[in-house]
């Protein structure tokens, strides 16, 4: 089944006349992912890689029947685009873009969170159901399909994680980017219920890396309500206190945020952590085995 | 992005909040001069502090290098005193428990009217994650160092989140006064001051503000005797006024050159130089030659990228360590030929001139042509087949 995109899922680009939109977009087209159209205010009327472009969401969506967008939009003029999508009613928003001011993104999320549409990101690789669907800018090639869910803080990293699944013979179910900003629009323990309640995923793996405590309250909410084997693999053990870690997000501040601390907590909720980065495929097996008494 | 405390205080002054008297100085006679002019009406007859300014902290506790019986701060009496400690100061070395030991050069002082202290309070800006917006700390324990105050007695730090848009609210500095224990004139000047900090935080698109201390004083005043700011690298494209106030002396010749070609790059203490595409992936890099026996040199992150430019830039930025005995390149290239990659990796070692062992590992789209075109180069580059492999290889090499 997956989560949140399938094969039936219709997508637009926000942003696709630009460099990044369009390189990305005719990736994803590639893949196989139903891109029905683009926005981008000022050049409605255009067509780009084939799909009709229009000025607002609203048109695009009344004219493609699009109900998830991607969006390519710079950072200065990012926000205003997650949040016209919101109002837009599409109920999937992939928001790619790195470098959103963060108050920003305060003011993006308070809107969007009592809406009705789920946004992932921003500054994340996107989200993609192997062999159905590809939002953003993962390579299509390493994943295969299966029933492992993945959700990560990171980008490249992620991809590590899916090529050492994949190479074991995990296949995956879904695998998601949450973004490296500290305001991003899921957590964790978001997209674990999702996954939940997915019959098709049996096991789950999840990266974080330092700064904030969404990794702590992942492992309490899987140890509270989360059956399923569950793996995980934290980076920036050895990053310096103080100093930003590439990702907004990544800062250890005021002695919280440890890599330490969150290895803790995920090791005393039962879940399988890899100690290098080069065996969290081999931590989610562990996962799996443990659960079926192997 | 930091700027020094006469900055944020003349910020926060127009911003409306109450800030001491104080005039810049960057010679003794200008300290002298300054003097004056403050004398003219000082709140505390002949109580004048003379304030070195560097982006660290710590500068009352710390020394200068030159002359260990001077601190970073110092209260003088006499246009004479002023004079005689700014030239202490000036054009030395500041050492303090923030700069690291090889201290900072002081190019400015702040030269500063003095208050009547009664109590010194601590307030702080931040934007929380859980709140998911910008929070509002206040504590009775100002002046001091306020980690140890949230490691020790947290109950004593009083939190107020706030709109971004919609501001501080009037019962909520009534909430905080009253945890506070002001009175009288003392919460008409919390409600001002208080207000206006979280205004010109979301106003400047901050990351942090801190008043440390805010002191209370004898009249039931208040002041920022200290002001530190912080601002979001993403916001400063719309903030000119603010990219005048950076001082590059304050940085690292090689971050601001690095952060200029979109790289992200952080010294450690290491001898292993590492260059990676994508944060997380650099932090396990370096997570990964620590748990195979090394020390990282640095957290280098190309960005998605990884093209010539890039990667030049990186083995740069690398190499001016004179610590860096081997240095790791880690790339995943996802939809970026590793055969591009490779291509780039070569272009820039031949351009930097590379003088220690480079082991690099390579995965991704057309990793086996990649790893060719780095194998027929002719050029001592050691393959790595993995993530291990490349860490033992690495360790190794670095000796």
């Amino acid at each position: 089944m997956s989560i949140l995109v399938d094969k039936n899922t219709r997508v637009i680009c926000q942003g696709i006349t630009g460099k990044a939109g369009r390189f990305h977009t005719r990736h994803c087209i590639e893949y196989g992912t139903q891109v029905v159209g683009g926005v981008t205010p000022g050049k409605g009327g255009a067509t780009v890689l084939g799909v009709p472009v229009f000025d607002t969401v609203s048109e695009a969506v009344e004219h493609t029947g699009a109900d998830t967008t991607m969006v390519f939009v710079p950072p200065p003029f990012a926000a205003d685009a997650i949040l016209e999508a919101a109002d837009a009613g599409v109920r999937l928003i992939v928001a790619i873009t790195e470098g959103i001011p963060v108050l920003d993104m305060v003011r993006a999320y308070e809107v969007v969170r009592r809406s009705d549409s789920v946004l992932i990101g921003p500054n994340c690789p996107g989200i993609i159901t192997p062999g159905e669907c590809k939002i953003g800018i993962m390579p299509g090639y390493i994943h295969r399909r299966g029933s492992i869910g993945v959700i990560s803080r990171s980008g490249t990293l992620t991809y590590e994680a899916v090529w050492q699944l994949t190479n074991l013979g995990l296949g995956q179910s879904t695998c998601l980017g949450l973004g490296g900003d500290p305001i991003v629009g899921s957590s964790f323990i978001d997209l674990l219920k999702r996954f939940h309640d997915d019959g098709e995923t049996e096991g789950v793996l999840f990266i974080g890396e330092i700064g904030g405590t969404a990794e702590e309250e992942a492992a309490a909410y899987v140890q509270e309500y989360f059956s399923k084997p569950v793996a995980a693999f934290v980076a920036g053990r050895t990053a310096p206190p103080g100093k930003r870690m590439g990702h907004a997000g990544a800062i250890i501040s005021g002695g919280q945020g440890t890599a330490a601390e969150k290895i803790a907590a995920l090791k005393s909720a039962g879940i399988e952590v890899a100690e290098s980065p080069a065996e969290m495929g081999d931590a989610m097996r562990r996962a799996i085995d443990r659960s079926t008494g192997i | 992005m930091k700027i020094h405390e006469y900055q944020a205080k003349d910020v926060l002054r127009r911003a409306g909040v109450v800030v001491p008297r104080g005039l810049v100085a960057e010679t003794p006679e200008e300290a002298a001069a300054a003097f004056d002019e403050l004398g003219q009406e000082l709140a505390v007859p002949s109580e004048v502090w003379v304030k070195a300014q560097i982006h660290a902290g710590g500068r009352g506790k710390g020394t200068i290098q030159e002359i260990p019986e001077q601190h970073g701060v110092q209260l003088v009496r006499s246009r004479d005193e002023a004079a005689r400690v700014a030239a202490r100061i000036l054009g030395n070395t500041l050492l303090t428990i923030q700069t690291g030991p090889q201290g900072q050069t002081v190019r400015r002082v702040l030269v500063e009217e003095g208050c009547e202290i009664a109590r010194e309070l601590y307030l702080g800006i931040v934007v929380d994650r859980g709140c998911a917006g910008p929070v509002l700390m206040a504590s009775s324990e100002g002046g001091m160092d306020i980690e140890r105050v949230a490691a020790e007695t947290p109950e004593l730090i009083f939190r107020e989140s706030f709109g971004a848009d919609a501001g501080l609210q009037g019962y909520q500095v009534r909430k905080l006064a009253g945890k506070l224990g002001l009175s009288g004139p003392s919460v008409r000047a919390a409600d001002k001051s208080m207000r206006a900090l979280c205004r010109a935080f979301v106003q400047y698109d901050c990351s942090l503000v801190e008043i440390n201390p805010l002191v209370v004083t004898k009249a039931g005043r208040l002041a920022a005797l200290d002001a530190k700011m912080t601002f979001d690298e993403n916001a400063l494209f719309r903030h000119p006024e603010l990219s005048e106030l950076r001082d590059l002396s304050e940085e690292q010749p090689v971050e601001i050159r690095v952060a200029e070609a979109g790289l992200s790059y952080v010294k450690l203490d290491g001898n292993i130089g590492c260059l990676v595409n994508g944060a997380g992936l650099a932090m396990s890099t370096m997570d990964l030659i620590k748990l195979h026996g090394g020390e990282p040199a640095n957290f280098l992150d190309v960005g998605g990228g990884a093209d010539t430019e890039q990667v030049t830039e990186g083995f740069r930025a690398l190499l001016s360590d004179n610590n860096v005995r081997a240095v790791l390149v880690n790339i995943f290239g996802g939809i970026m030929r590793c055969s591009t990659i490779a291509e780039a990796i070569l272009t820039a070692y031949q351009s930097v001139g590379f003088h220690v062992p480079l082991v690099v590992r390579l995965e991704g789209t057309e990793v086996e042509k990649g790893r060719e075109i780095l194998a027929t180069s002719g050029v001592d580059i050691v393959a790595a087949d993995d993530l291990t492999d490349a860490a033992q290889k690495v360790v190794a090499a670095a000796g």
